[in-house]
């Protein structure tokens, strides 16, 4: 049963004992410091090590992994194992290898830490930068068996990309050397002739065993020949004291608070510097200057903020700031950055590889906008540590990426400030974090950015063709009958005085895009192209129809933030690739199942579906009038048959505006699929609240230009009264 | 009375406010998980300076079991009355009605019930995006595998093996419709660091954490206090009045106490700084089975 005693002498209370230790605590500093290397180093039992021999494993711990080092799968057989102190995941202590970030916070009389134990396995990279990103000081493991792999490389060169300017390299398992001089100081040479160009400050090279721990916490008696500091000791010593001492003031306006009509204030963490009040500062990017008023804390107003500190800042003068400004220091020459073209060094994490010109979410700071990664400058070999030309950057790779923004970015170049020059990367469907990056330098200034002017513009061109330019653009597999739509709805437009034009998948291969192939980073580019060009001619005042199979979401996305608002118009015909494959009207399907043609959509490369089309159309029930079957829009469907309600269900689309159920078809089986729970999520509306319940700007718009008229059948009043 | 904080607690404090902030710019509903003990009053605390003039932008919950020390509940209802913050309870009323009891259908079960069901609950009634919670990495060796921003799927599962990565203060807050975010601002808080800010900030935590005379049990080693009539007795076997404190809160047959006769926060520091146990170890759902912890939150526990 525990039982707990204060210990201490009696004369002194606790509460001065308290206030001692506090006081010792302030004197006593604290270091940041991660372990990183190749796997099975010795990583987590050399932290295990350091937790042991400090006396600050706690009993119940103890116990614990007493217990588990005797399990059958244990690494040590029987022995104890002190990597399970920190290995705590179940998937960690079954294969006997680290899977993520263990944090740990430790002290001694000296110095406080906390140390990051990062996986050394490549798979689990990612986690090693997580673990990195925040320390000043990295212990690097070797195997001194197996002496410096690509890994212990690669981390090397992470540690250094993060601005990690001092390390320690840890020659682990000496024990399985005989403690062998010549061995550790072969290895300890040849890494530092390898990290000679990655300019770190300091690299000191400690032999020891964290099994046995020698020169771990206290010195080893099987190395009489090392005079060095032990690990534990260099830890303690070490000086990491901050780079910059006086840089100048930056404060990401994280939350603007505004409680009542009296208070407006701006809080954030102040990133760098220092501030006063009554200080001139700046809000970039609108460039306004302004004067402090108050720094507003719960505990009361301070007279001065400094970097880490978490306050309020009001302003003196009426202004109007937002999450994602930077305020800075008035002071020209120290201004932060703003552009929106940024050169950049990119850690990719995902297994998805990294596509020039598809659209990425960029996080920096409180700033979030929509990057594209316009040219991939080099990638790194971390063998070598040679730049290499390369279109993509695969898993694990670094490189350095230019990259452009949706909006002009306020930043520092990451070398001068951690904080305001680093940002991730987020895949805008899967939601994953996908990149790292530190900015290197701004490859314009956002203020040189000017469009040429122009004095006929867009609106001018259309309105001397009376029509609203707009894109169509059909998506799905091919012979899904995208160009069969497009070509038919381009007759009728004509027909009815519309100017268009069209962008058909095979022609433009033909021209355009004939130097691309069909790998996923040239269909990207493919995609991106043909946007652009579809911009110019939307420019132009042309009504444009697109028919490319474009099997990403992201690049459709891209193309539609290319143009206007409404001017976009996405239509997903929606066949069923057993059907298209069925039609094979060019003979491909046949091609690719046979393995002769490779990347194929809808066989050995993925299509997705869009997940709010303005328009899906059936065409499966071949009509002579492919979209007569059903009509549907991001706010309402309307459809005749129940299998197309189905299908639509089933490609998991919303339509929050309702289902309209017109008479004649099948009648009422749009019910019937509501009622075998095909689609539940939207109400079904009636055949008078048609033009109401879809309330479609586009069908708004489109009245105005082309007169309903009552001959056309029902769905190609529809499509008509679209364009 | 106040006290000035280290600069090290400083360093703390700025960062769980700013992980609070964080939450509220990028979170359409967040609520804040209070469980009443020490993390809890101290994360309420952090979140009443962060949004300082205004009160915080979103509602406390609490999960009530039913079975949470009667003191605890006092303390809540006087907590969220002084603070005037927006208090929400919720209960697992079909648990309820059935008498879950974690004396009759063990921990194991009572806990999935009664927590980890109730609040998934809560989150499907009230649609909340984002959750604070008040745990700390030197809890226990799972936890400390934990990100601050520790995402949940649709179902409320943690899954270790893919995290996102967490590079400096940058977190990817996305979550899709049903997905949500638990969020831990005390992570890299300890034991002693939670100790030493709730007396440089004179912060009230529940009287249960001080020793004083209370009437227990001893069972199995543990010592388990008789707060109600419904935790039954033995034949033989008698309430204890013994000076005993709590090194954790919970629900109460389940929570163990330890004898001390720490009756200020100074000397339970000192205590701590004695101790060759871990906090955890007072919690009798820990030690089901190895890595019952990490189990328990893939499930959805917090
Ligand atoms: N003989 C000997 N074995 C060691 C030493 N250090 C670690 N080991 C053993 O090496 C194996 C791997 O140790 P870990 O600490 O799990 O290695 P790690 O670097 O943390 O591995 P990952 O985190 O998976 O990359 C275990 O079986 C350890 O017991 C050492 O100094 N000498
Ligand atoms: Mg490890």
């Amino acid at each position: 049963m525990p039982q707990l005693s204060v210990v201490g002498g009696k004369k002194e209370s606790a509460s001065d004992r308290l206030a001692a230790r506090i006081a010792a605590e302030e004197d006593r500093g604290l270091l940041r410091f991660l372990t990183c290397g190749s796997v099975d180093d010795g990583k987590s039992t050399l932290i295990g090590r350091l937790l042991y021999d400090s006396a600050l494993v706690l009993e119940d711990q103890l116990l614990s992994m007493e217990r588990d080092s005797k399990r059958p799968n244990a690494t040590q057989g029987g022995e104890i194992d002190l990597s399970l102190l920190v290995d705590g995941l179940q998937a960690e202590r079954e294969q006997g290898i680290t899977i993520d970030v263990a944090y740990r916070y430790f002290s001694t009389p000296r110095r406080k830490f906390i140390v990051a134990d990062t996986p050394g396995h490549v798979q689990y990279t990612r986690n090693m930068a997580t673990g990195a990103s925040n320390c000043d000081f990295g212990v690097l493991l070797v195997d001194a068996r197996q002496g410096v792999l690509t890994q212990t490389r690669r981390h090397a060169c992470i540690l250094s990309l993060l601005g990690i300017r001092k390390v320690a390299v840890a020659v682990n398992k000496m024990d399985l050397i005989d403690f062998d001089q010549a061995r550790f100081e072969a290895i300890a040479e040849e890494f530092a002739e390898f990290a000679r160009p990655l300019g770190f400050e300091l690299i000191t090279s400690i032999p020891c065993s964290a099994l046995r721990g020698d020169n771990v916490t206290s010195p080893s008696p099987h190395m009489h020949w090392y005079h060095g500091p032990t690990l534990l000791a260099h830890l303690e010593t070490v000086d990491v004291s901050h780079r910059v001492t006086n840089a100048p003031f930056r404060f990401p306006v994280q939350w603007v608070n505004r409680p009542h009509l009296d208070f407006r204030g701006y809080a954030g963490t102040v990133a760098s510097g220092s501030i006063k009040t009554g200080d001139e500062v700046v809000i970039h990017p609108s460039g306004k200057h302004v004067h402090v008023a108050r720094i507003v804390t719960a505990d009361g107003d301070l007279e001065r903020a400094e970097e880490g500190d978490a306050v309020t800042l009001t302003f003196a003068e009426e202004v109007d700031a937002s999450r994602g400004d930077v305020i800075a220091a008035a002071m020209p020459e120290t201004a932060p950055s703003v552009s929106d073209q940024i050169a950049a060094k990119v850690i990719w994490f995902d297994e998805e590889a990294m596509l020039p010109g598809r659209a990425y979410t960029i996080k920096c700071g409180s700033q979030a906008t929509t990057a594209t990664i316009s040219a991939l400058k080099y990638k790194l070999n971390v063998d070598s540590l040679d730049h290499v030309a390369g279109k993509t950057l695969e898993l694990n790779e670094v490189g350095l990426c230019n990259i452009s923004l949706a909006r002009p970015l306020v930043f520092d170049p990451y070398g001068d400030n951690a904080e305001t020059g680093s940002f991730i990367l987020i895949d805008r469907f899967t939601n994953a974090t996908v990149a790292a990056g530190m900015i290197e330098f701004g490859l314009r200034r956002a203020t040189n950015v000017q469009w040429q002017e122009l004095f006929i513009d867009k609106s001018a061109r259309a309105t001397l063709k009376g029509q609203k330019p707009c894109v169509l653009w059909f998506t799905r597999l091919s012979g899904s009958g995208k160009s069969t739509i497009a070509n038919t709805l381009e007759k009728r437009l004509h027909a009815l005085g519309r100017h268009t034009y069209m962008l058909d998948g095979d022609n433009v291969r033909h021209g355009l895009n004939k130097d691309l192939g069909f790998t996923d980073a040239d269909r990207v580019e493919n995609i991106r192209r043909v946007a652009e060009a579809a911009r110019l001619f939307v420019d132009a005042g042309l009504i444009v129809m697109v028919s490319f199979i474009s099997p990403f979401r992201s690049e459709r996305r891209m193309a539609r933030e290319l143009v206007g608002e409404g001017e976009f118009i996405e239509i997903f015909v929606d066949t069923p690739l057993e059907v298209c494959e069925a039609r094979d009207p060019k003979g491909l399907y046949r091609k690719a199942r046979a393995g002769l043609i490779r990347n194929f959509t809808g066989i050995d490369s993925s299509y997705e579906p869009p997940e709010q089309a303005e328009l899906a159309l059936s065409t499966s029930n071949t009509s002579p009038e492919p979209w007569s079957r059903c009509w549907s829009t991001s706010s309402g469907v309307a459809t005749s048959s129940s299998q197309n309600l189905q299908a639509l269900g089933r490609a998991g689309m919303a339509f929050p505006g309702g289902i309209f159920v017109p008479g004649g078809g099948d009648g009422g089986v749009g019910v019937d699929a509501v009622d075998a729970g095909m689609i539940q999520h939207f109400p079904v509306i009636g055949e008078g609240e048609l033009v109401g319940g879809l309330g479609v700007t586009l069908f708004r718009q489109a009245c105005e230009q082309t007169p309903c008229r009552g001959e056309l059948t029902f769905a190609e009043q529809h499509l008509g009264a679209l364009v | 009375m106040k006290h000035r904080l280290s600069s090290y607690l400083r360093q703390l404090e700025a960062e769980s406010i700013h992980i609070m902030r964080e939450v509220v710019a990028e979170f359409r509903n967040p609520v804040m998980l209070y469980s009443i003990g020490k993390d809890s009053a101290v994360m309420l605390h952090l979140a009443m300076k962060a949004f300082y003039p205004a009160k915080p932008p979103f509602p406390l919950l609490h999960v009530d079991t039913t079975w949470k020390f009667r003191e605890m509940i006092a303390f809540r209802d006087r907590e969220a009355q002084r603070l005037g913050v927006d208090l929400m309870v919720h209960t697992n009323e079909q648990g309820k009605r059935e008498g879950m009891s974690p004396i009759t259908h063990g921990s194991a079960l009572y806990t999935d019930v009664m927590k980890t069901e109730a609040l998934k609950q809560a989150f499907a009634a009230h649609g909340f995006d984002a959750a604070f919670g008040g745990a700390r990495r030197d809890e226990e060796k799972s936890r400390a595998k934990e990100r601050v921003f520790s995402f949940r799927n649709a179902a409320h599962n943690w899954d270790p093996k893919r995290q996102r990565p967490e590079l400096w203060h940058l977190a990817n807050t996305k979550v899709k419709p049903g997905e949500s975010m638990r969020v831990f601002p005390l992570s890299n808080w300890t034991e002693l660091d939670v100790w030493t800010y709730i007396y440089l900030e004179n912060i009230p935590v529940v009287p249960l954490y001080f020793a004083d005379k209370r009437p227990v049990v001893e069972r199995g080693g543990t010592l388990i206090m008789v707060d109600d009539e419904r935790l039954p007795l033995d034949p033989g076997e008698t309430p204890e009045m013994a000076k005993v404190r709590f090194r954790t809160l919970g629900c109460y047959p389940l929570t163990g106490a330890i004898r001390s006769d720490a009756t200020t926060v100074p000397e339970i520091i000192d205590e701590l700084i004695a101790s060759r146990h871990s906090e955890r170890q007072g919690r009798v759902i820990d030690h089901d089975q190895t890595g019952s912890m990490e189990k328990k939150k893939q499930e959805g526990y917090f």
